[in-house]
């Protein structure tokens, strides 16, 4: 799609004069101007003390992605086969969901104390639910059309699962997964941000103590480089789950 | 079709299975398994809780905190759905934008919190645009996806009708995209509150974010989760609210 | 042959053309088409699937304009504005999830500023010429497919139009009911009066309604003939054991068969629907 390329590449240079626009209208003490802070960005990616922070961050993010994947899909799978526990559950999961888990901060921060093990379970508590979530209204909309046809095929519970009720329910797992593991990377952060002495988190937390404004700035914006790369290469798993439909 | 006596014994597991979870907790912290320095029992949280409101010793931090979430939902919720109107009639510009913004999420925009403060100073100001910021994106997504959720056939109606393009846009597509427009305001004023709170607990000078980063910071164990059992009861309340009338409509409506 | 419009809608070698993007090739969808329906007359048109059946309807409607030739109803030209005095059911679910049934019907009343009482009493009046009365306070989510099809049915009727254009209205409902709306179709035609033209895949349908029926060719849609059935004024469902019948379908489907298989052959660009 040769216009979509255009069209983003038209937005990109939208928003970034936009944001030179704000730059000058609110001066440097606010806002970094886009080019200080690529520049920034560009020069933190040479020293080693961001790829320590990073590195920190990267495995804190991997252990908690892989706890709040595979206990959200265990968890939604339970609830999604099981009609009754999952009527039960529905309603505490949502609001497990919606609570502000940052005002749980000091609770996590008693329990696990300052290090990367609350980081992990800051990340947790913001991704396993939503998966969670995701994963048991997955298996509760698979069509009920496709549990008979199992049944006709004469497939074993297990084989029906695997050949056709896990396909099925596929895409919407994997919409369940992009959303939580955003939401991971963002409790992780949020993480380092109060509890932590290393990771991208904590250093933006030591720039904004010293109000490092184009530091900041350069950290969120790697940040978010990563977080829509991340989530454009899971629409892109997703849309070939769905193949076309 | 579910039938009424499902429903009530759903309700009496779940009831059952919260409160057997708020015992076990109770039993626990009696027994000295989870220590008194890391959690007092929920008794006594709530005994803390009576004690701050009757005593009425943070009233002020309450009503500071409610008014900012107030104002920064109304902000984002208007505007989010402004924006997410606007974006909807300019497709060039939706697309390549919709996945930027599920991309929002994943940053702590709280981040920029110290330099709205810059901008408006230690106070109410920062505070509600850190909330209104945060809330924003969830309208904006939602306000795209309720408008462009809209059947064909009901804008061929609207044609059929003779309605102009204001009226089937007021009459027949954002009644139309109502439940998802209140999907994205119950997520709206959750974000709000995350934002406000966030910014409290890393500056502010009241509210029940700072109340409960100081008494945390002083080791004010009782203050800290009577604040929090406050916060939390006060977010299910409103979240409980909205999801009911978001499940109201949604049922009414169908699933479309 | 041309000149002078005959009919209460007239069009005169009208064509329709989709301009292609994206590099795709232009989809010559409809045409060249003449045809004249009477006021007051049931037609039918029936053709295979994507042979530009809906194309056709919108331009009767004026939902859309023609590339060349010329549509015109009641003398004036349709230029991609609806008249007044159209009235359209289409296939897909139309009725308005977030009103009750009553307001759905009330809906194109109450834009025409009329008088409450004499907007509650049309409305009932349709409720109850519907078979609706007991669920006027019902959502449509409440209701089957059929039921919500009579909503929009009625939302429609309600607004006495000239002209009732009908998009595969039946194609949801299962085959008893749809004899059974056929028969409550022919008696709001006749009890209207209005002209009604349906675009259908059914041949039954088309046999048993129609005073004269359409086949249309496989893209671009054209006419290839037009069969009048003959029958009277006042018929219902019960014809099907008329013999004529048998012939009508059976030479409907002669007709159609070979376009079918034609428009099988050629992939489906998703212009239809």
């Amino acid at each position: 799609m040769k216009s979509s390329r255009t069209d983003f590449l038209l937005l990109a240079a939208g928003l970034l004069a936009l944001w030179q626009l704000v730059h000058w209208a609110v001066g440097p003490d606010v806002l970094a101007s886009p080019w200080a802070t690529i520049a920034r960005a560009a020069g933190l990616m040479r020293t080693s003390a961001f790829w320590d922070h990073a590195g920190a961050t990267a495995v804190a993010f991997a252990v908690a992605a892989f706890i709040s994947i595979v206990g959200g899909i265990a968890l939604g799978l339970w609830l999604g086969l099981r009609r009754f526990a999952g009527d039960v559950a529905d309603p505490i999961l949502g609001t497990l969901y919606s609570i502000p888990k940052i005002t749980l901060y000091p609770i996590i921060l008693l329990i696990f104390g300052l290090g990367v093990s609350a980081k992990i379970a800051f990340g947790v508590i913001h991704g396993v639910f939503p998966i969670a979530i995701f994963t048991m209204n997955a298996v509760r909309n698979v069509a009920p059309v496709y549990h008979r046809t199992a049944r006709v095929m004469r497939l074993t519970l297990l084989g029906a699962a695997l050949t056709i009720m896990a396909p099925a329910a596929l895409p919407e797992i994997l919409a369940g997964i992009r959303v939580g593991v955003a939401l991971t990377l963002l409790g992780v952060l949020i993480g380092e941000l109060f509890a932590a002495t290393a990771g991208l988190g904590f250093a933006l937390r030591r720039a904004m103590d010293i109000h490092a404004v184009t530091d900041i700035m350069a950290i969120a914006l790697l940040l978010f480089v990563f977080a829509a790369g991340a989530n454009a290469l899971l629409r892109i798993v997703e849309r070939r789950a769905r193949h076309g439909g | 079709m579910r039938c009424r006596s499902h429903d009530i014994k759903v309700g009496v597991v779940r009831a059952a299975l919260i409160l057997a979870s708020c015992a076990a907790l109770e039993l626990l912290c009696r027994l000295g398994i989870i220590n008194r320095v890391t959690m007092i029992p929920p008794s006594e949280m709530v005994a803390a809780l009576w004690n701050i409101l009757w005593a009425g010793l943070y009233n002020a931090d309450i009503l500071f905190t409610l008014v900012n979430v107030v104002a920064a939902a109304l902000l984002a919720v208007i505007g989010g759905f402004l924006i997410g109107a606007a974006l909807h009639a300019l497709p060039r510009v939706r697309r390549p934008l919709v996945p930027l913004l599920s991309a929002y999420y994943a940053i702590p925009t709280f981040v920029f919190y110290p330099l709205l403060i810059v901008v408006f100073g230690v106070g109410r100001t920062a505070l509600i645009v850190m909330g209104a910021m945060f809330g924003v994106v969830a309208m904006i997504v939602n306000t795209t996806l309720g408008l462009g959720h809209v059947p064909p056939v009901v804008a061929k109606t609207g044609a059929i009708l003779r309605l102009d393009g204001l009226r089937q846009l007021a009459l027949l597509r954002l009644p139309s995209a109502a439940p998802h427009l209140v999907t994205g305001v119950k997520l709206a004023v959750a974000y709000s509150v995350i934002g406000i709170v966030a910014g409290e607990f890393i500056l502010a000078t009241e509210g029940i974010g700072k109340r409960i980063a100081y008494a945390y910071d002083n080791f004010d164990n009782r203050t800290m989760y009577g604040m929090l059992l406050l916060l939390l009861i006060g977010v299910m309340a409103v979240n409980g609210a909205l999801s009911s009338w978001e499940k109201r409509l949604h049922r009414r409506f169908g699933q479309r | 042959m041309a000149g002078e419009p005959e009919g209460q809608i007239s069009l005169r070698g009208v064509t329709k053309v989709f301009p292609g993007h994206d590099g795709h090739a232009d989809v010559h969808a409809l045409g060249p088409v003449d045809l004249d329906i009477a006021r007051g007359e049931f037609f039918t048109v029936v053709g295979p699937s994507g042979c530009g059946k809906s194309t056709l309807l919108d331009v009767l409607a004026g939902l859309s304009t023609v590339t060349s030739g010329s549509a015109t109803f009641e003398g004036k030209r349709l230029d991609g504005q609806v008249p007044d005095g159209i009235g359209a059911v289409f296939q897909q679910d139309a009725s308005f999830f977030w009103l009750d049934v009553w307001d759905n019907v009330a809906f194109g009343l109450r834009r025409r500023g009329m008088a409450k009482a004499d907007m509650a009493r049309r409305v009932d009046d349709a409720l109850a010429f519907m078979g609706l009365a007991a669920f006027a306070k019902a959502f449509p989510a409440q209701l089957s497919g059929g039921m919500r099809q009579r909503v929009c049915i009625a939302r429609t009727l309600v607004l006495e139009p000239k002209v009732l254009l009908l998009d595969e209205p039946f194609g949801a409902l299962d085959q008893q009911t749809r004899l059974l709306m056929g028969d409550e179709l022919l008696r709001i035609w006749r009890e209207t009066g209005a002209t009604v033209v349906l675009i259908t895949h059914a041949l039954d349908e088309a046999a048993m309604l129609s005073d004269r029926v359409a086949v249309m060719s496989a893209r671009p849609g054209r006419f290839i003939e037009i069969v009048t059935t003959g029958w009277p004024r006042a018929r219902d469902s019960r014809i099907v054991s008329d013999e004529r019948f048998g012939a009508i379908t059976a030479r409907l489907w002669d007709k159609l068969r070979e376009e079918s298989l034609r428009a099988m052959k050629t992939p489906d660009v998703g212009q239809e629907d």
